[in-house]
């Protein structure tokens, strides 16, 4: 006993030595950290000086086309017919047909990506979803041009077919509006799948220790739940919808037209602007301004989306709280 | 689930030589035992040794694990669960669960009651359905805590009363047999002591199988104890004792219960 009490003594005192006699707090420069920290600093600031810059170019074009004596901001959202070339600007016409394609995107992504969505978070085994979640993410890669092709050569036929040639136009909003949903469908697939395997598994037990089905559970306890998360993801699929360009430009048509008829063509804002910005516009006329004017209602409508989609994942965030 | 007549047998689960794989892993082994129905069961032992894993394969709620087998017979009303013909989703709204965590749902205190009912087929009045809340409620020993504010989120409530509104959630559906795992390990004592009396209130209509860590616990609510151990050799959990829990706990004929009832083990 004694040997040992001495023996754990020494080591104590070997420990003791290996200690440095003085310990150097002093600071040190760390030039690698602070040239890490700039770049750092600028990469953040180049993206909102580029967000500052776009955006007070569209002020200050939307500006000048609201100047121009031949326009006004009442006629403007509320005119109902856009012809530049006699001096026509009303909006509405081009609203319309985002609104209505973005809306049919809506009616054919919400179902397909929260069924989506439901199946991978809750049914797929480990296998099916390593198989499926790569080929969603490369649905959401392809060019949206294919898209547009895939939409004018590929749907409006069948559609044409179904509904007839004197009903549906060659150019129609319900070819594209279908298309863009099957495009905007990842969005929702992917954000709504993040917020249904964000609900704790405990819940998924609870509901199933009750004797409740795996759809019983899946539709009354798990999408309730993420419930802030899906809207959120619809939301930002939504903004895509509206801002989508490539497929409504090769679709929809190239005419404004304010009509409710999905068969019909109708140009919608982005196409418009995608339109008339390929042409040849002589710089500061107000055929020219007039697009700018387009983007800022376009930039408003993605603001209040975004604002609205933050706000219900801030609400979202405190459930699990 | 072929129908089967209720019988007068004095068990509510008997086990006939239970095998439990997670995968290729033997997590229990030839386990039998009966459970005496309205009584109150404990499993202990160290942790590891597969209580869960038995309390699970009761309602086969191990069915929601991948690669989860079961072997062997686990007997209710004569009827094997395990029988290809037995549907897991009838299984549960007889043999109702309790969880370690509470896990009211994030809906309101009437909701969360409302929702086994609700799934069940329940084609009542709303006053009826006002009834079987209360009544719930009322045997969880929750009424008058929350009968204010049942439209509150259940989450707002304490630890210990969502865990109480999770009995309360699960005699809703009138099961024969509520199993509870650890359900006081993340409660404070007053709330543990709470349980612990609603669960002698609860015997008196149903079968209650705990598995607790807590000794005292097993000592003060049971009326049986089974004391689970890990075999060193395979890993495998297996049933060593099981008796009146005065006799386990004083007198027990393991000397490997002894050492772990008495504290000087795992
Ligand atoms: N989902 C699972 N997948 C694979 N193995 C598991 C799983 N759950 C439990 N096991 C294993 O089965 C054995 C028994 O686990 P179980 O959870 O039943 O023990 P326990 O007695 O409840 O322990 P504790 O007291 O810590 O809760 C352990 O070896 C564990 O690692
Ligand atoms: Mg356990």
């Amino acid at each position: 006993m004694a040997d040992q009490a001495q023996a754990k003594a020494e080591q104590g005192a070997a420990l003791a030595v290996s200690i440095p006699q003085t310990i150097d707090l002093r600071k040190r420069p760390r030039i690698g950290e602070s040239i890490i920290q700039t770049v750092l600093f600028i990469c953040g600031f180049i993206s909102i000086f580029t967000t500052i810059g776009i955006v007070y170019v569209l002020f200050q074009e939307s500006l000048s086309f609201f100047a121009d004596p031949a326009v006004t901001l009442f006629e403007f959202f509320t005119g109902t017919v856009w012809q530049p070339r006699i001096g026509e600007f009303g909006i509405l016409p081009l609203l319309n047909a985002t609104l209505v394609i973005s809306s049919i995107a809506m009616l054919v992504a919400v179902p397909l990506g929260l069924g989506m969505a439901i199946y991978l978070s809750e049914y797929a085994s480990e296998r099916a979803r390593a198989i499926l979640k790569p080929v969603i993410e490369l649905l959401a890669g392809i060019p949206t041009v294919v898209y547009g092709y895939f939409a004018l050569t590929f749907v409006t036929p069948i559609l044409r077919g179904i509904f007839g040639n004197d009903v549906v136009s060659v150019y129609n909003m319900l070819s594209a509006g279908m298309v863009v949903g099957v495009l905007i469908t990842p969005i929702i697939a992917t954000l709504s799948e993040d917020a249904l395997s964000a609900v704790p598994g405990s819940l998924r037990q609870a509901s199933f220790g009750l004797g409740s089905t795996r759809w019983e559970t899946a539709i009354k306890v798990v999408v309730p739940a993420a419930l802030s998360g899906i809207f959120a993801g619809g939301i930002v699929a939504m903004s895509r919808a509206v801002g989508e360009t490539m497929v409504v430009a090769l679709a929809a048509g190239a005419s404004p037209n304010l009509t409710w008829n999905p068969f019909e063509p109708a140009e919608t804002m982005t196409g418009h602007i995608a339109r008339i910005s390929g042409g040849d516009l002589s710089y500061g006329s107000i055929d020219y301004r007039s697009i700018f004017a387009i983007g800022l209602v376009l930039f408003f409508i993605t603001l209040a989306l975004n604002i609205a989609s933050r706000r219900i994942v801030r609400r979202f965030r405190e459930v699990y709280d | 689930m072929s129908t089967t007549t209720m019988n007068d047998s004095k068990y509510a689960i008997e086990t006939r030589a239970m095998n439990i794989y997670y995968g290729a892993f033997r997590a229990v082994k030839d386990v039998t035992f009966s459970i005496e129905r309205n009584k109150i069961t404990a499993l202990i032992g160290p942790s590891g040794c597969g209580k869960s894993t038995v309390l699970r394969s009761f309602n086969r709620m191990n069915d929601l694990i991948p690669g989860a087998r079961t072997e062997g017979e686990v007997l209710y009303h004569g009827q094997n669960l395990y029988d290809p013909d037995v549907d897991a989703v009838q299984v549960r709204r007889q043999i109702g669960m309790v969880f370690q965590k509470p896990n009211p749902f994030p809906k309101s205190i009437y909701d969360n009651i409302a929702y086994g009912p609700r799934i069940n087929g329940w084609k009542g009045t709303r006053a009826e359905m006002d009834e079987l809340v209360e009544r719930a409620l009322v045997g969880a020993a929750l009424w008058d805590e929350v009968k204010d504010k049942l439209n509150q989120s259940g989450l707002s409530l304490s630890g210990g009363q969502q865990q109480r509104l999770c009995i309360a959630r699960a005699i809703a559906v009138q099961p024969e047999v509520i199993l509870m795992d650890e359900p006081c390990s993340a409660l404070d004592p007053i709330s543990t002591l709470k349980i612990e009396e609603l669960m002698l209130e609860l015997r008196q209509r149903y079968t209650i199988v705990i598995v607790t860590h807590n000794m005292q616990q097993a000592a003060r609510v049971s009326d049986y104890t089974a004391f689970f151990l890990m075999d060193k050799e395979d890993r495998a959990g297996e049933l060593v004792e099981y008796d009146v829990t005065s006799k386990v706990f004083q007198n027990p004929a393991d000397k490997r219960t002894e050492e772990y009832v008495s504290g000087r083990f795992g």
